[in-house]
């Protein structure tokens, strides 16, 4: 990647450095806009942790829902089990699933959002 | 049953959806209109109209008729258009509406920056579309049989000439209006009768339990191959969604990427409501239907009931209701589709011939004639079946383009192309061979019949070994692009100059009004 396409970059030359830790040139979105290292990890940790959250919920999602047929099929006594006088996989199926999907997709939303505003807070804490 | 209920149920939805259409007419005059209805939709009204426009005629009978006829197994297909969603909404929504797609076409072209994936795009755009949209007119025509007694092409023939005046006057915003208020009428439709149903069974002292203790029946995975298709229709449901193009053209309507993840939670919430009560008509059927079983005719369980159950004019004021629930079902899922279908068609195959609203018209109009030619020569597959074939194709093609479109940078034009290929001709192949009749015995035939468990982890391998092998032909604006889909709205970065109605194949010529 070539650093000469990258505005040039304003030098101050007179005047000591006020605080020890401001080392930082560019705001964070022309790091994010000229495609600097810094730029780019700043992107990554924000695509890094919603594909996190994504993943962990197709993982939930396949750890319960998805995993009932092979359950139904290992355990046979299972699916004669009843609740509420209903059949389990029928109870499950035909009832329970819905409010969960409903219940995880509200987390998921709450959480992405949450992701968002750091990376807004990040970039432009503002 | 007397026929005159259920015409006039057919004609008042009929009319009604003509009249809303005609009313959004006034507001609807720009080529940006047609597409997307220029994101004025408030958020309640874009989420009932998503769920309007997903509860296809394979929600509204098909799950029913299924249940009654195979079971327990069959619950997972609400089960799957529900969690098609929630899947939907971690991976695709915020990022989908974020990129400024208006179709799927326009999203392989952005992200992969080639002409020839997003032809490939267009061509399975119009494919998926087709196969969805057969069941919908062949629910349609046996609607109308059960409710008239007329020949089955009549109701095909209807729902093709309604949609087509809709679509073609009013294009997207008065579709908006029309799937709004379609989901509360079907939403109605079903609770209103079965509430009814159940008390009179439960008055009767619950006849019939015993044809619902039924073994092979009432208990999962009891027959040939049961596991591998249960796995491959969780698999096409979940994964298919968010490759249709009704839904994707959806996401357009919302303000920004927020807004697109809070709207999909609420057709969450939406479908969840619906998709208790099909599985209710099924079980019922078994009580007070069984006959439909032995003579084929499970797909019109829902509509039969009224007049087993209660009979009278009571029964044939639910026959009516029930039938005009159907037929709003029929009318919002064609509509979206022909829309969805005939603007990718008119953006990349007409637009060098006609002007934008033009060329939109008669992609419509093309669309809705093909649809009804092969209607009347495709084998009258289970209705729900039939649309979840369409999930399967959808899953094997744009799942994996948007999947690792959005979360891989490593995703190239042949890689993508590659998978859309072997993934949307495999399928097609085996989906296009069930609904016309082609059978096969053993796991051949169970692949056949459900392949998504095959040819989705196949396309997700081409496209992905294909994006390896060519890593020079990643896209020049790929770090904008992940900007672009990943960031939120409000933070001021360079997000790329892509827009979609200034990078169609050629410039598209449009009426001075658009902006």
């Amino acid at each position: 990647m070539s650093h000469g396409a990258a505005p040039p970059r304003r030098e101050r030359v007179t005047g000591p450095r006020r605080t020890a830790g401001r080392s930082r040139r560019m705001s964070v979105p022309s790091e994010i806009d000229a495609r600097t290292p810094l730029g780019e990890v700043y992107m990554q940790s924000l695509v890094r942790s919603q594909l996190r959250l994504a993943v962990g919920v197709v993982l939930l999602l396949a750890c319960t829902l998805g995993a009932l047929p092979l359950l139904f099929w290992a355990f046979p006594a299972l699916t004669r089990l009843h609740v509420l006088g209903i059949p389990l996989p029928w109870f499950l199926l035909g009832f329970a699933a819905y409010p969960f999907l409903l219940v995880v997709g509200r987390f998921y939303v709450r959480r992405a959002e949450r992701n968002e505003r750091a990376f807004t807070d990040l970039v432009d804490p503002q | 049953m007397i026929p005159i209920a259920g015409v006039v149920a057919v004609i008042v939805v009929t009319a009604a959806t003509l009249a809303i259409g005609a009313f959004g007419l006034r507001v609807s005059r720009t080529t940006s209109d047609f597409y997307v209805a220029s994101r004025s939709v408030g958020p309640v009204a874009n989420a009932s109209a998503i769920g309007g426009e997903y509860l296809s005629a394979a929600s509204f009978l098909g799950v029913a008729g299924l249940i009654l006829a195979r079971g327990a197994d069959s619950l997972w297909y609400p089960v799957g258009w529900t969690a098609g969603y929630l899947i939907l909404l971690v991976f695709v929504a915020a990022p989908l509406r974020r990129s400024g797609a208006y179709t799927l076409p326009d999203f392989a072209h952005l992200r992969v920056e080639s002409l020839p994936t997003r032809r490939a795009a267009s061509v399975l755009v119009v494919l998926i579309g087709v196969l969805y949209l057969i069941p919908q007119f062949q629910g349609a025509g046996l609607t109308l049989r059960a409710l008239t007694g007329a020949p089955s092409w009549v109701g095909a023939v209807v729902v093709a000439v309604v949609v087509l005046l809709n679509v073609v006057a009013g294009g997207m915003r008065s579709i908006t209006l029309v799937q709004a208020f379609q989901y509360w009428l079907k939403l109605v439709a079903l609770l209103l009768p079965i509430s009814f149903f159940l008390v009179v069974w439960d008055g009767q002292g619950s006849p019939g339990t015993g044809r619902l203790r039924v073994t092979d029946w009432v208990e999962p995975l009891t027959g040939p191959h049961a596991l591998y298709l249960t796995y491959s229709l969780i698999l096409a449901t979940f994964l298919g969604t968010m490759g249709l193009p009704h839904v994707v053209v959806r996401f357009y309507t919302n303000r920004d990427g927020r807004a697109a993840r809070r709207t999909t939670v609420a057709v969450l919430g939406l479908l969840s409501c619906f998709y208790l009560l099909p599985p209710l008509y099924g079980v019922l059927g078994r009580v007070y239907a069984f006959d439909l079983v032995r003579d084929g005719r499970t797909d019109s369980v829902v509509l039969e009931l009224p007049s087993r159950v209660i009979g009278g004019p009571l029964g044939d004021f639910f026959t009516a209701l029930l039938g005009a629930g159907a037929f709003a079902a029929f009318l919002s899922t064609s509509s979206g589709l022909v829309v969805s279908v005939a603007g990718v068609v008119s953006q990349d195959l007409l637009s060098h011939l006609f002007d934008g609203v033009a060329a939109f018209r008669m992609a419509a109009t093309l669309a809705a004639t093909a649809t009804l030619g092969l209607t009347l020569a495709s084998s009258g597959l289970a209705v729900a079946h039939a649309v979840e074939l369409a999930f399967a194709v959808a899953a094997s093609t744009f799942c994996p383009l948007l999947l690792l479109g959005i979360w891989w940078r490593g995703l190239t034009a042949p890689g993508a192309l590659a998978g859309l290929v072997a993934g949307g001709g495999l399928s097609s192949a085996a989906v296009t061979a069930t609904m016309f009749g082609v059978s096969a015995h053993g796991w051949f035939g169970a692949v056949l019949t459900q392949p998504a468990l095959v040819t989705v982890p196949l396309s997700f391998t081409v496209m992905v070994a294909g994006s390896l092998l060519t890593r020079a032909y990643l896209p020049r604006h790929l770090s904008q692009t992940m900007v672009r889909l990943h960031a939120p709205e409000h933070l001021s970065l360079d997000r790329g100059s892509y827009h979609p109605e200034k990078t169609t194949v050629r410039r598209r010529k449009r009426p001075s009004s658009a902006v």
